[in-house]
């Protein structure tokens, strides 16, 4: 008999369920793209979960042979909150929507972030709400007509990036549906961030939204509407022929003919401070390429740990509970 | 060091034996009165009263000081007999200035001593009381035997050696009140001196003047002629063994604690702060060596939804709020439910709607923890009967949460999270395991059906981590045996009326009622913190010949097996409620009988009197 543990391929974490959502659906590739990061990590069915609110992205867990829960609209941070600070050793995943993550779970998307939670939060962004069929979401730009807002929508967006790190998140990274091998990478590195780790990622409902992330997957735009960003490199997109650099505290857009590469951005994602992040984060297509990849990466002992770890000195401190003990403490009086 | 035999001499006048009494300390909030109301508690059960108490304080944590609405009070009622409620009418009511005796004077017996702090009633106190004339003069008081002490000149005159500024020697003055009031009760103050070490064991002079002021205080005792004796209350006859006081909430943290010992679990709290239940999450805090874990999350809703977490991972988990906090939890213990997830979500109930009166009693979230969530969605409720009774409440919750794979509900109210009574310490060792297990393999061939349900229709509780069991569950409707999402409409109906019935059978499982006092005539049906008033009504009806029973209920759902056929016994049944009839209501509903309500609805719990007047309206 073999000794080794059978390798997982991402077949194996599939579930018997159909998949429900519309054909042509970003989500697919998202789903698939998981199944492949599990297995190549080496994950095991049982000791992953994956933890959802509620929406379209948020059927997720079901097709998932893991354990799961499809919980309520905007709490699966705090679920997860639950599990993972009773279950450390358990992989996590919470999947989410941009109006289960920043409209009804604004909240709870705020705090999992500042504790530092080690679990991994996938915010499927499609910009609109899809499974109450089409009004428009926290992140849908001003002028968004749809049933709810017939004459468009009046309220400013949020940019998940730029909530991600003003909450102090310690991973912060973007990536698009169907830029499938980006969208491996940064869930590899999600899922090796100890802490909350939290990825963006640009997902298209072709039924209520169709094209909203066009000009960052097209062919004939991507190159001048995305920059990936990588650690430690100059700041360089449209196929090396421009960057970013730094004017007094803002960035503009500069022709790699004219100037030099040194006197670029350069990336950092493991800075102290949250600066840098926070302006790529502000960098908007046409004015700016979008970044993808990993924004912020930095080193925080997590929630889970910690808690876990108060536990464990108290144990050492007092010694396991005893009731006995807890009992007779204080004043007593015997009555015979 | 002042010890307790040379410094305070036994009383040389006589002594009165009296079978219990009931005192009110009533004064500033920030006079430090909660506080000479515990040590007064404390003292008196360490001597083998039985002792009831009821702390009542405002909302604001400094109210506007010595007006009406910053008047905080506690009363203990201490006797050589078997007692469950703090008392009614007062046998001493001490008060610190004009706002607290006009607030409480008409509580006090006739026969009643009234004490105050003669120096707190200047023009500038009365204006704050909003009194015109002084009540000392103007014949309020008349009728009292009344006792003015100049307590903050003689407490600064006796804490003068420590040097303290003026300021700091008016704190100590309710250390002069204590000092008389355990003269008076020939209470032991050597527990006393222990706290004050203990307590400012950083800050010796305030400790020394602390000191200082208790002996001034039993010193003026002895030497005014004001008092002719003093009154001695004998041990009560309580069953042998060892006892200590709980207060409420600390009983349920260790009732829960309890509960995951004997049941080898490891306890998750998920809270948001919130008045009158935060003292669970402070307890269960201080006790992390019991393998607890505590989360103070970011709203009620995140506090639920991690307690859901946390037992789908395994945990023994518990979520406490009050009313306000249970009514945003809603969609989360519906989840709970729908997941059959066993937990455990505790309402320390307080005046609604709304914010409502924060730091005052009520019963009025039955209907909300009974029918306040989405679809037809009913829960085991128990509901504790008193502050010790908490602790026992705590351990049949989870015996019965983890049995049928189901949040239970505890109702707990603010007079008994913040009363305090004797509690005989169980023996450990003695307590029935509560067994729980989980599932290592398929239970179905080679499927595992994570809805196939046993004889008590639980489903099995299988965790993340054991490996071929991997399933999901959600809020989406599920089919029976496999929990896959379903929209199948009998199936449907079948998984509503399944969720019912398992509540339902936790009936079988449950103590059946039992009945009080008389087996015909009138019956009282009461539930949770209006036990004790209700039981002695019943006692005192009982003596004077009048025909009532009494049945308190510890299950509001499901009810009793037996309580039907208790109820044809008797020809009028009467239930009091610090609400507008809710429990009144179910019962009418549910037995179709003519259920009379006593209900009060002030924000403090019945007095005997009340419940007694209410039976003899009704009975014959
Ligand atoms: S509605 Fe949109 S987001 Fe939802 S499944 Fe269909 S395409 Fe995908």
């Amino acid at each position: 008999m073999s000794t080794e543990l059978p390798v997982l391929k991402p077949a194996d974490f599939a579930s018997d369920q159909d998949v429900r959502w519309c054909p042509g659906c970003g989500d697919y590739s998202i789903l698939a793209q998981m199944k492949k990061v599990l297995a190549e990590t080496g994950k095991t069915r049982e000791n992953t979960v994956f933890i959802s609110g509620i929406g379209c992205s948020s059927r997720f867990p079901y097709y998932m042979n893991t354990y799961g829960m499809h919980s309520i609209h905007g709490r699966a941070p705090a679920f997860a909150t639950g599990l993972k600070s009773t279950r450390p050793e358990l992989d996590v995943w919470v999947i989410t929507g941009d109006g289960d993550a920043l409209s009804i779970g604004g909240n709870h998307f705020m705090h999992i972030l500042r504790r530092n939670l080690d679990v991994n939060i996938i915010l499927f962004n499609n910009a609109i709400y899809g499974l109450t069929k089409g009004q428009y979401s926290p992140t849908s730009k001003v002028g968004t007509v749809t049933k709810s807002t017939p004459r468009g929508s009046i309220d400013h967006p949020l940019n998940p990036i730029s909530v991600a790190i003003a909450a102090e998140a310690s991973f912060v990274a973007r990536s698009i549906d169907t830029n499938i091998k980006h969208l491996v990478k940064t869930m590899i590195r999600a899922s090796e961030h100890k802490g909350t780790s939290f990825i963006e990622v640009y997902q298209n409902c072709n039924v209520f939204n169709d094209g909203t992330w066009d000009y960052a997957k097209n062919k004939a735009t991507k190159e001048e509407a995305t920059l990936v960003l990588e650690h430690g490199k100059p700041m360089v997109f449209a196929k090396g022929t421009k960057g970013i650099r730094l004017n007094g505290f803002m960035p503009e857009v500069v022709d790699l003919e004219k100037v030099a590469q040194d006197d670029l951005l350069f990336h950092d994602e493991k800075a102290d401070n949250s600066q840098l992040a926070f302006l790529l984060s502000r960098m908007r297509y046409p004015e700016f390429p979008e970044p993808i990849g990993v924004f912020r990466a930095v080193e925080r002992p997590s929630y889970d740990q910690m808690i876990n770890q108060q536990v464990t000195d108290a144990r050492a401190d007092k010694g396991d509970g005893d009731l006995a003990k807890l009992f007779g403490a204080g004043d007593t009086w015997s009555v015979k | 060091m002042i010890s307790a035999t040379d410094q305070f001499p036994p009383t040389s006048k006589p002594s009165e034996s009296v079978s219990g009494v009931t005192v009110r300390l009533a004064g500033d909030s920030g006079d430090g009165m909660q506080l000479l109301g515990t040590q007064l508690t404390n003292t008196s059960a360490l001597s083998g009263n039985d002792v009831a108490t009821f702390p009542d304080f405002p909302a604001e944590i400094r109210a506007p000081r010595g007006t009406r609405a910053g008047v905080s009070g506690f009363q203990v009622q201490f006797s050589a007999e078997e007692i469950f409620t703090p008392g009614d009418g007062l046998d001493a009511l001490v008060c610190m200035n004009p706002a607290a005796l006009i607030t409480n004077l008409g509580d006090l017996k006739k026969t009643g001593i009234l004490i105050v702090n003669s120096d707190s009633f200047e023009a500038k106190d009365l204006k704050l009381a909003k009194l015109d004339e002084n009540p000392l003069e103007d014949g309020t008081i008349e009728p009292y035997r009344t006792i003015k002490v100049a307590m903050t000149s003689m407490t600064r005159g006796a804490v003068e050696p420590t040097g303290l500024s003026v300021k700091l020697a008016d704190r100590c003055k309710n250390f002069f009140a204590m000092g008389l009031v355990f003269w008076l009760y020939g209470r032991d103050v050597e527990p006393t001196l222990r706290f004050i070490d203990k307590k400012f064991s950083s800050k010796p002079e305030i400790a020394e003047a602390n000191r200082l002021a208790l002996k001034a205080g039993w010193h003026y005792g002895e030497t005014t002629e004001d008092f002719a004796s003093t009154y001695s209350v004998p041990a009560a006859e309580l069953s042998p063994g060892t006892y200590r006081n709980v207060m409420g909430n600390q009983a349920l943290a260790w009732g829960l604690i309890t509960a995951a010992k004997i049941s080898n679990k490891e306890l998750f709290l998920g809270s948001y702060p919130i008045t009158p239940a935060s003292d669970i999450l402070h307890e269960l805090s201080k006790h992390k060596n019991f393998g607890v874990r505590t989360f103070q999350a970011e709203d009620e809703i995140a506090a639920v939804c991690s307690a859901v977490g946390a037992a789908f991972g395994g945990s023994m988990a518990i979520t406490t709020s009050s009313g306000p906090g249970i009514a945003l939890k809603g969609e989360g213990i519906g989840l709970g439910l729908i997941l059959e997830l066993p937990m455990i979500v505790i309402d320390v109930q307080r005046g609604g709607p709304s914010t409502g009166l924060p730091t005052k009693t009520e019963q009025s979230d039955l209907m909300m923890t009974m029918y306040g969530r989405n679809g037809d969605s009913p829960l085991p409720v128990i509901a504790a009967r008193s502050p010790s009774d908490c602790f026992d409440v705590a351990i049949e919750a989870w015996r019965v949460a983890s049995k049928f794979m189901v949040p239970v509900i505890i109702m707990s109210d603010g007079y008994i999270a913040n009363g305090a009574e004797p509690w005989k310490i169980p023996d450990p060792s003695k307590f029935e395991k509560i067994e729980i297990s989980h599932p290592d393999k398929p239970n179905d061939g080679d499927n595992f059906l994570p809805y196939k349900r046993d004889e008590n229709l639980a489903r099995p509780w299988a965790l993340p981590g054991t490996p071929e069991l991997m399933h999901r569950v959600g809020g989406l409707e599920k089919q029976d045996g496999t929990g896959n999402v379903s929209y199948d409409p009998d199936n449907h109906q079948h998984m509503v009326e399944t969720r019912g019935k398992k509540v339902d059978l936790v009936a079988e499982f449950v103590d059946p009622a039992k009945v009080e006092g008389s087996s015909s005539g009138t019956l009282v049906i009461s539930w949770g913190g209006t036990y004790g008033a209700c039981h002695t009504a019943i006692k005192t009806c009982n003596a004077e010949g009048i025909n009532v029973g009494h049945v308190h209920l510890r299950w509001l759902n499901p009810f009793p097996r037996n309580l039907g056929e208790i109820i044809k016994q008797y020809d009028k049944v009467l239930v009091p409620e610090l609400n507008m009839g809710q429990l009144g209501s179910i019962l009418r509903q549910k037995y179709l009988v003519d259920a009379k309500g006593l209900n009060k609805i002030k924000g403090k719990p019945f007095q005997v009197n009340e419940i007694v007047d209410g039976i003899k309206a009704i009975a014959k």
